[in-house]
This record gives C-alpha cells, sequence and structure tokens, in this order.
C-alpha cells in the first residue's frame, strides 16, 4: 500500500508503527511518498491502521530534534517525537541532516 | 513550526532538566511547559487580542512567552523604563490587551480603555495551580504572529516589528542543536524581555537545554556574583554592559573561571574594547552577533576562532575581521546594494539587505516591506573578499553636508583611534550654509586631558577635512538606552543647543 500524500511546511505526521512524529520544515512541489518503518505516515490526530510493525530495514529509529532529509535538500522534516522505526521516501531511507553547530549567540 | 512546540520538544527530550533558575530549586523543561501549557489557557480566557507584558525579568517571561502563542495570542514586551507617557502610549496601541504587570505598573498606567491587568504574582500562581486545565502545546498556526516588539526609535516614533512563528521557529531549529548543550551549561541573561536577544534567548536556551538564570536587571557587580555564584558558562551583552563588566573584572583578580562562551551585539563595538576583553578573560570564547528586532534576532556572527584568528594575524585586512561581525549564517543571504538597488561587489560600501526564513522584515499596520523575500536593514555596510560583513551604522544617521554624505561611524572610529579617547558620537547638526555639520562629543579615557584642536587635527590627518567635526564636546558620558543604543537624537538635540 503506498499513499503518496501533498506536504506543506509546518504540517505534523506521525507513524503508523511507532512512537515517532515530525514536523514538515521544507517539501518539494508534488505527492511525497513518505513512510515510517515501511509504511505510509498518517497525519497527526488520524488513527493509524492497527496491527501493523516496522518493515526489515526501516527499523532503525529516529531520535528527537534531528532533521532529516532525503539528501536532496528538497524534503526536510524534523523529528518532534523519536520513535523506533525509520523515515524513508518510498523505499529510499532519510538521512540525518548534517549540520555544523554554531556557537551560541544568545 | 510553532514557538510552543520549541519547548514541548524540550520538555519530551530532556524534561529532567532544570530549565530555569539554581539547579537546587529551578523549574525543570517538564514543569516550564506545564506552566506554560496553563498559562495558555489562562491568557486565551482573559479579555483582548494580545499578552502584553510590563515587567524586569524572571521566569514569568518564559511562562508569558510560551503561553500566549499557545493561547494564540501575540506577545508585546515593552519597555518598563519608558516614561509614564510613553508607556501609557505604548499599551494604549496594544488594546485590546491583556496585560502583565511588574510591581508599581499598574499604579503608572492607570486604567486604559481595552486594557485588563494581571499582576505578575497572580498571573504565576494561576500558571502553578493544578485545577487550571492545559492547553494544547501543538495547537498553533505557524503564519500567526507569535510576538510583536517596539524598536527603539532612536530615530524616531517606535514601530511595532512583527515576529511570526514560522520566524522564530526557523531561526531557531537552523542555528541551534536540539538537547546540544552539556548538562553543565547555565546562561545568565541581563538583557530585558522587550530586547529581541531576551526573546531569542529563551527560545534558544529551551531548545538546547541550556539552564537560564535571570537577572531582574543588569548590574556589572550582580552579574559577576551571578556568574560566580551559579557556576554560568553562557552570557549575551551589550557593549556598555561589557565594558563596564571588564572593569569589574579588572578591579577585582577572581576572573570569570566558570565563563566559556560570551556574545556580544547590539550596537557598534569598538575594537579596544574586544581586545581587553580577550585580554583579561582568556579562557572565554567571543561571538560577535549580528542581527535586527525584523530579523528575528541574529544574521550574522563572528567566532571565538575568528576572533582568535584576527587577533593574532599581522596582516592588516585579517586583522581588522575583528571589528567585523563575521559571516552570515548559512541560512541567510546577505547582499551590499547601492541607493538604485545594484548589489555590489566586495569592498564597497552600500546597504545591508538580507534574506531568510527568519527574516520578517514586517511592521504592524505596514505589512511587508519586503522586496521578493529581501529587507533592507537601513544599516550601511560591506563584504570583504572572505565574506565577512562590516556595519558602518544606520543608514538614517548619515550626515549630509554640503550633498556630501558621511558616515558618523567612520568618524567616530577615527576619533577612538586616538589614546585619550575612551568613547566617541559623532551626529550633524542643522547649518545654514551646509544644510548639516559634523559635531562630536567625546569621553576622555581614564586620566586623560582631550585638547579639541589637537583631536580636529589628529581626525583630519586619518580622514578628509570635510570629515573633520567642526567642534567636539568632551563630557563624563554619551546617553545610551539601557540596551546600549547610543540616543543620536538626544545627542543631536543637546550639541545643536551647544554648538548650532
Amino acid at each position: 500500500m503506498s499513499v503518496a500524500v501533498e506536504l506543506k511546511p509546518g504540517v505534523r505526521l506521525r507513524s503508523a508503527v511507532g512512537e515517532t512524529e515530525v514536523v514538515v520544515i521544507k517539501t518539494p512541489t508534488g505527492a511525497v511518498d513518505l513512510k515510517c518503518g515501511g509504511h505510509p505516515v498518517v497525519p497527526i490526530g488520524d488513527e493509524p491502521p492497527a496491527g501493523l510493525s516496522a518493515e526489515p530495514g526501516f527499523d532503525g529509529g529516529t531520535l528527537i530534534g534531528k532533521r532529516y532529509t532525503d539528501g536532496t535538500g528538497e524534503l526536510e522534516l524534523l523529528c518532534s517525537k523519536g520513535g523506533t522505526a525509520s523515515l524513508s521516501v518510498g523505499a529510499k531511507l532519510l538521512v540525518l541532516k548534517d549540520a555544523k553547530p554554531l556557537p551560541s549567540s544568545d | 513550526m510553532h514557538v510552543g512546540m520549541l519547548l514541548q520538544m524540550a520538555a519530551d527530550g530532556m524534561g529532567d532538566r532544570v530549565a530555569l533558575g539554581r539547579v537546587s530549586d529551578g523549574i525543570t523543561m517538564a514543569e516550564l511547559a506545564t506552566r506554560a501549557r496553563r498559562a495558555g489557557t489562562v491568557l486565551a480566557g482573559m479579555p483582548g487580542e494580545r499578552v502584553a507584558m510590563v515587567d524586569l525579568n524572571s521566569e514569568a517571561v518564559p511562562i508569558a512567552l510560551f503561553g500566549a502563542t499557545l493561547a494564540g495570542k501575540p506577545f508585546v514586551p515593552i519597555n518598563y523604563r519608558l516614561t509614564d507617557e510613553q508607556l501609557r502610549d505604548l499599551v494604549r496601541r496594544t488594546a485590546p490587551a491583556t496585560v502583565i504587570t511588574g510591581e508599581g505598573v499598574a499604579e503608572r498606567l492607570g486604567r486604559i480603555p481595552g486594557i485588563e491587568m494581571i499582576d505578575r504574582k497572580e498571573f504565576l500562581d494561576r500558571t502553578a495551580d493544578t485545577s487550571v486545565e492545559e492547553a494544547d502545546p501543538y495547537a498553533g498556526d505557524p503564519d500567526s504572529v507569535a510576538v510583536l516588539l517596539y524598536t527603539s526609535g532612536t530615530t524616531g516614533a517606535p514601530k511595532a516589528a512583527v515576529l511570526r512563528n514560522r520566524n522564530l521557529t526557523s531561526y531557531v531549529i537552523s542555528t541551534v542543536e536540539f538537547a546540544g548543550a552539556g548538562e553543565d551549561e547555565a546562561a545568565v541573561v541581563s538583557v530585558p524581555p522587550y530586547h529581541i536577544a531576551g526573546i531569542s534567548s529563551v527560545l534558544s536556551s529551551t531548545y538546547s537545554g541550556r539552564r537560564v538564570v535571570h537577572l531582574e536587571t543588569f548590574e556589572p557587580r550582580v552579574w559577576a556574583d551571578v556568574v560566580r555564584a551559579e557556576a554560568v558558562t553562557h552570557a549575551m551583552v551589550v557593549p556598555t554592559m561589557l565594558n563596564r563588566i571588564l572593569d569589574m573584572v579588572a578591579g577585582d583578580d577572581r576572573g570569570l573561571p566558570s565563563l566559556r562562551s560570551l556574545s556580544y551585539g547590539g550596537g557598534p563595538m569598538p575594537s579596544a574594547v574586544i581586545e581587553r576583553a580577550m585580554a583579561l578573560l582568556p579562557g572565554v570564547g567571543f561571538v560577535n552577533a549580528y542581527g535586527l528586532t525584523e530579523t528575528a534576532s541574529t544574521i550574522a556572527l563572528l567566532g571565538p576562532d575568528d576572533h582568535r584568528q584576527a587577533h593574532a594575524s599581522e596582516d592588516p585586512e585579517l586583522r581588522a575581521r575583528l571589528a567585523s561581525v563575521g559571516r552570515p549564517l548559512p541560512t541567510v543571504e546577505v547582499v551590499i546594494r547601492d541607493v538604485d538597488g545594484t548589489v555590489l561587489g566586495p569592498g564597497t560600501r552600500g546597504e545591508i539587505w538580507v534574506r531568510g526564513e527568519q527574516v520578517a522584515g514586517e511592521y504592524e499596520g505596514h505589512g511587508a516591506g519586503a522586496d521578493d523575500g529581501w529587507f533592507n536593514t537601513r544599516d550601511e555596510g560591506h563584504l570583504d573578499e572572505g565574506g565577512f560583513l562590516f556595519v558602518h551604522g544606520r543608514l538614517d544617521d548619515v550626515i549630509v553636508r554640503g550633498g556630501e554624505n558621511l558616515s558618523p561611524g567612520e568618524i567616530e572610529t577615527a576619533l577612538l583611534e586616538h589614546p585619550s579617547v575612551a568613547a566617541a558620537a559623532v551626529v550633524g547638526i542643522p547649518d545654514p550654509d551646509w544644510g548639516e555639520k559634523v559635531v562630536a562629543a567625546v569621553v576622555p579615557a581614564e586620566g586623560a586631558v582631550v585638547d579639541e584642536d589637537e583631536l580636529r587635527d589628529f581626525v583630519r590627518g586619518a580622514l578628509r577635512s570635510t570629515r573633520t567635526p567642526e567642534r567636539i564636546e568632551i563630557r563624563d558620558d554619551l546617553p545610551f538606552s539601557e540596551t546600549g543604543k547610543l540616543l543620536r537624537r538626544v545627542l543631536r538635540e543637546e550639541l545643536a543647543e551647544r554648538f548650532g
């Protein structure tokens, strides 16, 4: 099952198989086949289908406060709750955004 | 993204960390989030469309800031140091609103139509009341207004800068690593809540997990006592504060052993002051941050390594970078344009324009002044070959003498090069022949005697004669706002009176 969804910045989504929650920071135009644990994510507030579990290879987990991208820089998500399943677009796992920490200025 | 979510994430990810106050009895991230959620309910239920605050720094500031955003109402911190008349005027402009008041403020405000007041203590008591329902920490529209800040109005009437939730959250997410602060880190916040740095410090500290100790107001001795007693590792000061801190540190031999990072901004910092700071506090990493209220805080910074490299360099061009504000943040674009909008190359002075998600560039009642996302800071500056940004001052302060545009910053820098000068300010005052003439006010260095004619010769030797002040007033101090901004309007009036 694969339901690509239109994303927009600020939209919150949750994993269907774990605790992971994300906020969309940046998104490409058009539909994105965003998954967590190999299953489509659902909008916050929607009840996910019951009985799902993370597919093998999509069970590395997510960390709160980390940003995830599709590598092209067009899609960027902020993980607002960590979980045990991994984010992907289709079968391609998202990667941690590599950000050099800045010195504190406030 | 919404400001309230930053706090909720901090509570979820590091709820046991102390967010505010002392390690022994401070408020944890989880408690702060709970109280902010209750504040959301309390403030949503109070009259008015905004939540204003006229108070000193305390734990009520973050609770009210986060609470107001959860209530879906803009937070409007207002300067309590204004005269009664100015204060009432600004409060009137926020109506209909609820105002959280500090000690003595209700009496100063009196009755104002459309304004409901709640004092700090009652507000805090209600957020500590477990029977108050908690607001949804995730509710809120990224496009809604999170904060309205009255810009200091050193040249005119205050304008309300509009900062939307998306501006502030994008600044925080792109510049601060979530939970990136060590568990032992603590910041002392002495900038007032109505300053953009007061707002950004709440957000950045929360998101990074850094404990905050609030100082009600800035006083150098108290500041140093708190840094020492609370093992403070991080602080942000405006230039006038730094000089006073250095005087104090130089006066006792205890240093500031816990301090690791000291950032400064909010006005030009004379190179002599920062060199003195680096010598007196060798263990501290200095950060020069440049930003405006309208850009949701920092847009460029000169980090600790930049400071050290510039300071150690023999190359005049690299050494000059100590007086720069460093490089733009990776998420922000900066260009220099001339008055026609043409983009200028390195080394050429012009108007500093900025673009990025955090850049609001919007004023209440005026909409976004931005042009294709670009915001004109109205600061004059240039970029060097390495992309370091130099800020020369406000374009509104430019002196027009006989058709020639003169930058006060350049003349001030020349005055400060003289060993007998500790502080200098240059303004234009009306002149029947030239339109404006250049006059200056200087504060002598400790024990030094300033000779007006000798100083004028000194400036003439460094700059052209049109840039030499026609008169220089020697005085004990310059008029600064408490956030370190030179009050040029006040100085202009005083010098026009004297030399006009």
